[in-house]
């Protein structure tokens, strides 16, 4: 039995098990980079993903909720050669430092601005709550989530 | 060592002679001339560094391993600089048995100063021979020739390229001591902030870590963990997951249990089975977490007194003291740790973010009865480590289930509990100090003591290793050790920088480890720092004195000075300002190791009078790090020590019951969150162009834990003595 899911555009029918969390589909199945592991429990962010338009923690969203929904991981939002807006931000920012709370970060920052285009410090800061970053990057990430959202 | 001459000999761009053996060559550069600088010193070969090959490509090597604090990019910065190439001209390999040279763990703020002077005076050397080799060819002056763009070009128009002139050239020859480098005027790519090369990968969803690593007929694996320290395996009833569709193995080996899977979240499903069917005994032996200091005091101790200053008699007129304690702190890197190990025949490789490529490769070696030269360890990148984490144990389930599954690369992941629950964590401190104020407000005599168990059980052996000592074997953990003096472990920083007349300090050594510890971020600076310069407060404030003046009284060193003064400058301090209104001034100093970089930092708090809960507003940071390479790379590494430490201070404590540790996870382990991360945090750095380089990833984290709890004292909260401060 296959559930078919649209990920970055592309339709795919995935072989997983229903209940298997979206993230092992997406790393396991179709080998995804984006998407980390980060605790499996929905509380660091690490596997931030969107459904729609929706930040979601793929790490604790069975396969079968997703079915015939739109995914977009970080692939989705542009590449080494041409990337999208708030991959150039967090480029441009240097907001990295290990960097593997960044792709969550990253997903939740358009989330965000696909809901508000122009948030204020606050509403960012709210925004990004249900990320971890153990690095102390936070500095930038917010300034690079600013840079994109243009304020 | 050996493999990497066979991959040298085998790939054959450079005529290779071998005069001597680097062990013996780098003993005749002790005995003979001036010792070699930074890691050449080890491995004293030109080529063990840089290779040029004769299609042009250079490849640079070094044993030091990414690790999120952007070295790759550093070390690219110093090599680009000294051969004069452009930066994207050269190839970096880092830590490989089978490639690089061995420079021991990265660590300790060590890289820069031991890499980076390495490969910075092997290329500047390089350069020197492809000069000569043109001038050879032209029969010209090496100084009348110019170097652009990897081609040395003569003033008549003729030039040659470095991989034609590599051609004739042996780059396997001794480095020397003293050869002159750039002058820091000259610099196009060293104190440039460079972008660092690793991010774009790392945001776009490229190839970047070791948990990204598919190598075909790749299987995953899960290790199912005893529930505490103690405890072994009494019976397994491994039937459900052997039955689960696509379970491969279930691997019992004493106490080490494994399941190997095809798929990822089979493994998964396969080690909740296993757990279940698993039982364990177990022996409460744990003691009770919320007293760090009468846990400490317990312990039995070995004392060294490490400094004992005697001045003239001092005239005390005040006497005050203080105990300031630390609980245990977890690494808790974002991403679990991951390996991925292969069995070919009687050859491993496994693929590892372990610090240390060579001493990893030895322990595990031994955990499986194999020779050292039949094991490659290669680092790739996992998530930000901070110290010794659970990576290392990691690479040894993955190569132990590896001998299980041989022909087939399996990948181990831990789950979130174990990593928590596993790692080993910064070490519980308690120090005691008391000083004497003389009549003008000085300090007149000091007294300190540190009690902290070692800050370093890194491999070491098998025993150093989870699946080394659950195994059959049953490998003993190796005794602890103290990392001593200069650098030190417990003791790191216990040492004030202060001109103080009498002082003595002392380090207790505690032996045994009632919770597995080894090293986190700065070792034991963290807590000297933030007791000494909570200690300096309350002293200034006994003195009647501004916080900044009464440290710049005591501080003769010119450029801790200077980044005292920069600090409190740039921040605006203000030496009259009262205190007790909610919102506090904090100022905090040291010289990391007394021998790295000097960072001061100044900040704002503001204090919720009510609950006492602190809210961080303003940081400033001065820091002096000698000869800088990317002031990017280094304002990104003090931003985020600042905000590492502020966590550590304010909200962080690992949590244990008698049997086992309770701290799984961010909700019972809860870290800061972007609601409590500082209003600002501006990093101003004292460049000091020539001068060596001093590292500075662990600079900031000592200061940052003493200028926060300063600023919540003289805000009106509490003096905060015993950390965490404050509620996650």
């Amino acid at each position: 039995m296959s559930t078919r899911i649209e990920v970055n555009g592309t339709w795919r029918d995935a072989q997983s098990d229903a209940d298997t969390p979206l993230l092992y589909v997406l790393r396991d199945e179709l080998a995804l980079n984006g998407a980390k592991y980060g605790c499996g429990l929905g509380q660091c962010g690490a596997c931030t993903v969107l459904v729609d338009d929706a930040a979601v923690f793929s790490c604790v969203t069975p396969l079968a909720m997703v079915a015939g929904r739109r995914i977009t991981t970080l692939e989705g939002l542009g590449t080494l050669e041409r990337p999208g807006r708030v991959q150039r931000a967090f480029i441009e920012e240097q907001a990295a430092q290990c960097g593997f709370c960044i792709p969550g970060m990253i997903l939740r920052a358009e989330a965000l601005l696909r809901a508000s285009p122009h948030p204020g410090e606050a509403e960012i800061r709210e925004a990004l709550h249900p990320n971890l970053c153990r690095c102390g990057t936070h500095v930038r990430i917010l300034r690079a989530v600013r840079k994109a959202a243009g304020t | 060592m050996t493999a990497r001459r066979d991959f040298l000999k085998q790939s054959g761009a450079l005529v290779v002679s071998f005069a001597l053996a680097p062990a013996a060559a780098a003993q005749g550069a002790k005995e003979g001339g001036p010792k070699l600088p930074g890691s050449l010193a080890k491995d004293p070969f030109l080529d063990a560094w840089i290779r040029v090959e004769a299609s042009g490509a250079i490849t640079v090597f070094t044993g030091k391993a990414e690790l999120g604090q952007g070295i790759r990019t550093a070390i690219l910065q110093v090599a680009a600089e000294e051969l004069d190439v452009p930066l994207a001209g050269i190839a970096l390999v880092t830590a490989d048995t089978a490639r690089t040279p061995d420079e021991g763990f990265t660590a300790g703020s060590h890289s820069l100063q031991d890499s980076g002077t390495a490969i910075r005076n092997a290329a500047a050397q390089v350069r020197a021979l492809l000069v000569a080799e043109a001038a050879r060819r032209w029969r010209l002056a090496p100084a009348t020739l110019r170097v652009e763009d990897g081609s040395v070009r003569a003033t008549d128009g003729r030039s040659a390229a470095y991989g034609e002139l590599a051609a004739s050239l042996d780059l396997h020859v001794q480095a020397k001591a003293d050869a002159p480098l750039k002058d820091a005027s000259a610099f196009r790519v060293m104190d440039r902030p460079v972008p660092r090369v690793d991010i774009p990968a790392k945001v776009t969803g490229g190839l970047a870590y070791v948990h990204d690593l598919r190598l075909p007929g790749m299987l995953h694996a899960r290790v199912v963990r005893p529930p505490g320290y103690g405890a072994r395996l009494v019976s397994l009833d491994a039937g459900a997951a052997e039955r689960r569709a696509g379970v491969v193995k279930v691997v019992r080996d004493g106490s080490f249990v494994a399941v190997v899977a095809q798929r990822e979240w089979t493994a998964i499903r396969a080690m909740q089975d296993l757990a279940r069917g698993a039982r364990w005994s177990e022996t409460p032996a744990l003691p009770d977490a919320r007293k760090v200091a009468a846990l400490l005091d317990s312990l039995p101790s070995r004392d060294t007194v490490i400094l004992e200053r005697r001045g003239a008699q001092p005239n005390a007129a005040r006497t005050l003291e203080a105990t300031y304690t630390r609980p245990y702190l977890a690494h808790a890197s974002i991403g679990p740790s991951c390996a991925v190990a292969h069995l070919e025949g009687d050859r491993l490789t496994v693929w590892s973010h372990t610090q240390g490529v060579y001493p990893d490769r030895k322990a595990i070696a031994e955990m499986l009865g194999m020779p050292a030269e039949k094991v490659r360890v290669i680092h790739l990148e996992g998530a930000g480590c901070y110290g010794h984490n659970g990576a290392d144990d990691a690479a040894a389930d993955a190569a132990l289930v590896a001998t299980h599954v041989p022909g087939r690369p399996v990948r181990v992941q831990w789950m979130r509990e174990q990593e928590h629950a596993w790692e080993p964590y910064g070490p519980a401190m308690l120090v005691r100090v008391r000083a004497s104020l003389d009549e003008r407000g000085r300090i007149a005599a000091w007294d300190y003591g540190v009690w902290s168990n070692t800050h370093s059980t890194r491999p070491g052996g098998a025993g150093s290793l989870l699946a080394g000592r659950h195994g059959a074997k049953a490998f003993e953990p190796p005794p602890p050790r103290a990392i001593p003096q200069p650098e030190g472990g417990g003791d790191r920083n216990a040492i004030p920088l202060y001109a103080l007349a009498n002082a003595r300090v002392t380090s207790h050594f505690l032996a045994p480890m009632p919770v597995r510890v080894s090293a986190l971020r700065s070792l034991g600076a963290h807590m000297n720092v933030f007791a000494i310069e909570s200690f300096m407060d309350e002293l200034a404030l006994a003195a009647d004195a501004d916080p900044v003046a009464f440290r710049l009284a005591h501080l003769e060193d010119p450029r801790a000075r200077d980044v005292v003064r920069a600090a409190a400058e740039r921040f605006g301090w203000r030496s009259a300002a009262r205190g007790g209104t909610g919102i506090g001034q904090g100022f905090a100093f040291a010289r990391y190791k007394n021998l790295a970089a000097y960072c001061a930092i100044a900040c704002e708090v503001e204090v919720d009078l009510d609950t006492g809960q602190p809210r961080i507003g303003r940081v400033v940071a001065a820091v002096d790090s000698g000869q800088v390479v990317n002031p990017d790379g280094l304002r990104n590494q003090i931003e985020g020590a600042i905000v590492q430490s502020a966590s550590w201070t304010l909200y962080e404590r690992v949590a244990f019951d008698a049997k086992r540790i309770r701290s799984v996870d961010w909700q019972t382990y809860p870290i800061l969150r972007f609601a409590s991360v500082p209003r600002s945090v501006d990093v101003h750095v004292i460049d000091r162009p020539g001068m060596p380089f001093l590292g500075s990833g662990e600079a900031g984290q000592g200061p940052a834990a003493a200028a926060i709890a300063n600023a919540i004292a003289h805000g009106g909260g509490r003096r905060r003595r015993d950390l965490p401060i404050a509620r996650a």
